[in-house]
């Protein structure tokens, strides 16, 4: 990557931020993840002593450092080398990680409503949502909440105006153009059309998660049998 | 081993909210972990300093006190933090110093007066599985401490038979003081740019309050709005002491249980040093800002590790 490529901002005393796009830019471009994984993938295996903490997200990368160890103009120069080792092609080799949905209205209260404002049946729905291969942008909001987008303009529906108080786990939902799977039981406010019976975060197994930022998600669609046999719960 | 041959502290009370800590979780952002930690590093620091512990070793943070444990153990433990009442069998003991308990003995905090927490240290740390490389809890996740939670009565806190051949005492001038009005030096960061000149001046001569809203997770302040222009942005990490502005203009200052990211413009993250003494801050303390460059930051950090390391502890005679 060249310097003009990339923005290094000041975070915090002990942070900085690389924005791999404009500053006002919301733009999502396949070209911009693969840098951030890049990058980050870069920094996590060649500079690991001398970073606390990296956070990758949909187009920047958070490198949190100790400063007492040394400081923002040395990290700043380690950065500069990382990023002029990403390249574009390198890192397209992003695995395709499959995960199963059961969609029906039995699991998903929102999959009638959706229809109805895309003027689409049920099953168009599923269609349009398992149809498409989703980029793992970022994981946050809870612990093995993955990002994933983006989602055919034609289903893409605004967030909830009242989240609900329980979102039950393995809840796969979709809000704007970003699909998302709730590890946990949790509030929330996303549009939910299914539910997946594979943990999304298992805080005593390896690995535990099954994706990560840069994977790429294709759901498959089950039957509510096939989401029994594998374990999932109504 | 049975619950009876436990080698521990048991909680007999466990106050209002009283966790597992340690220097925090660091490496698992990428999985949505926050980093938790102590919401005051300065005075947790101190606790593990007057055992003669490793830094990072694992004890109780206490928040509004109330926190009353029985020893299983013969050990030397030390209370650093808010002022309040600490007592062994009833007898008052001083903070910021080091005592002996022996089994049977009940330590007790009262509540918290000057300050919101307290830090419990033993010596040798408490021995806590570790959850992602750390013991720190963090109840929203259900990750640390015994059971991802708080701790309850009954709660057995794992620690061995330990003893020092004198007790250690922070000197007077040296402990830190919780006051209701705070300085906050600022590192200006982020989307600072999208803050107009006027914007930030607004912020930088105002005084704002801790609201209701405050705990581990972030402190919303109220006082005079400030209007960031950026329009929409991507959420991206977010680092310990961040200043967030919502569309309401009301800042948040975000702290150890912080989400890892966040859609929110930030004018930029509160000093470390300053942000410890936030965490001992509740509703109604008064909040100034001031900017601080980074190579100043850097300065005062650097200093302030030598100065810690130049405190001299005091070695006195056990009460």
């Amino acid at each position: 990557m060249n310097k003009s490529d990339y923005q290094i901002n000041v975070a915090g005393e002990n942070a900085l931020i690389i924005y791999f796009n404009a500053p006002d830019s919301t733009e999502l471009t396949p070209e911009t993840s693969v840098r951030v994984q890049s990058a980050t993938q870069i920094l996590s295996e060649s500079y690991a002593q001398h970073i606390v903490e990296l956070v990758p997200s949909y187009a920047s990368l958070l490198v949190v450092f100790d400063p007492i160890a040394l400081d923002h103009y040395q990290m700043r120069k380690f950065i500069r080398q990382a990023l002029s080792q990403v390249s574009d092609e390198a890192s397209e080799q992003g695995r395709v990680i499959e995960l199963p949905v059961y969609y029906g209205e039995e699991v998903g209260p929102d999959l009638a409503r959706i229809a109805e404002r895309s003027n689409l049946s049920i099953d168009e729905v599923i269609d349009l949502h398992c149809g498409d291969t989703y980029q793992v942008f970022t994981i946050g909001f809870a612990p093995g909440f993955a990002y994933l987008g983006q989602v055919n303009e034609t289903i893409a529906t605004p967030r909830l105006s009242t989240p609900r108080a329980k979102v039950p786990a393995g809840a796969v939902a979709i809000a704007d153009r970003q699909t998302a799977i709730y590890p946990a039981e949790s509030p929330g406010g996303w549009n939910i059309i299914g539910r997946c019976p594979t943990p999304m975060f298992s805080p005593d197994k390896s690995p535990v998660m099954p994706v990560a930022v840069g994977d790429k998600v294709k759901f498959i669609a089950i039957s509510r049998e096939e989401y029994l046999a594998m374990g999932g719960q109504l | 081993m049975t619950a009876q041959t436990t080698s521990a502290l048991e909680v007999l009370h466990p106050g209002m909210l009283s966790l597992v800590q340690d220097a925090g979780r660091y490496g698992q952002a990428h999985l949505g972990l926050t980093s938790s930690g102590p919401a005051d590093k300065e005075a947790f620091d101190w606790a593990n300093r007057l055992l003669q512990n490793p830094a990072n070793s694992t004890v109780i943070e206490v928040t509004f006190g109330g926190l009353k444990l029985k020893a299983k153990v013969n050990t030397v433990f030390c209370v650093t933090g808010a002022e309040l009442q600490l007592t062994v069998n009833g007898e008052p003991k001083a903070l910021w110093q080091s005592h002996r308990v022996q089994a049977n003995d009940v330590i007790e905090l009262g509540f918290a007066t000057h300050g919101v927490r307290n830090y419990l240290a033993v010596k040798g740390g408490f021995d806590i599985a570790e959850q992602f490389a750390s013991c720190a809890t963090v109840i929203r996740e259900g990750i640390g401490g015994l059971s991802g939670d708080k701790l309850k009565a009954g709660d057995l806190l794992p620690c061995s038979d330990q003893s020092m051949s004198a007790s250690l005492k922070l000197a007077s001038k040296d402990i830190p003081r919780y006051s209701k009005e705070l300085c906050l030096r600022v590192v200006l960061g982020y989307q600072h740019a999208s803050f107009s000149r006027l914007e930030q001046r607004r912020f930088f001569s105002s005084e704002y309050h801790v609201s209701k809203q405050w705990d581990r997770m972030g402190y919303r302040l109220t006082g005079p709005a400030i209007q960031s222009s950026q329009q929409a942005m991507l959420s991206e990490g977010i680092c310990l002491g961040a200043i967030q502005i919502p569309s309401d203009g009301q800042p948040i200052v975000l702290m150890q249980d912080r989400q890892t990211i966040g859609g929110y413009p930030k004018i930029g993250s509160v000093f470390s040093l300053d942000l410890a003494k936030l965490g001992q801050a509740g509703q109604g303390t008064s909040v100034r800002f001031e900017p601080i460059t980074m190579d100043c930051a850097h300065n005062e950090l650097v200093l302030a590790n030598a100065r810690m390391d130049k405190v001299s502890i005091d070695t006195v005679p056990w009460d």
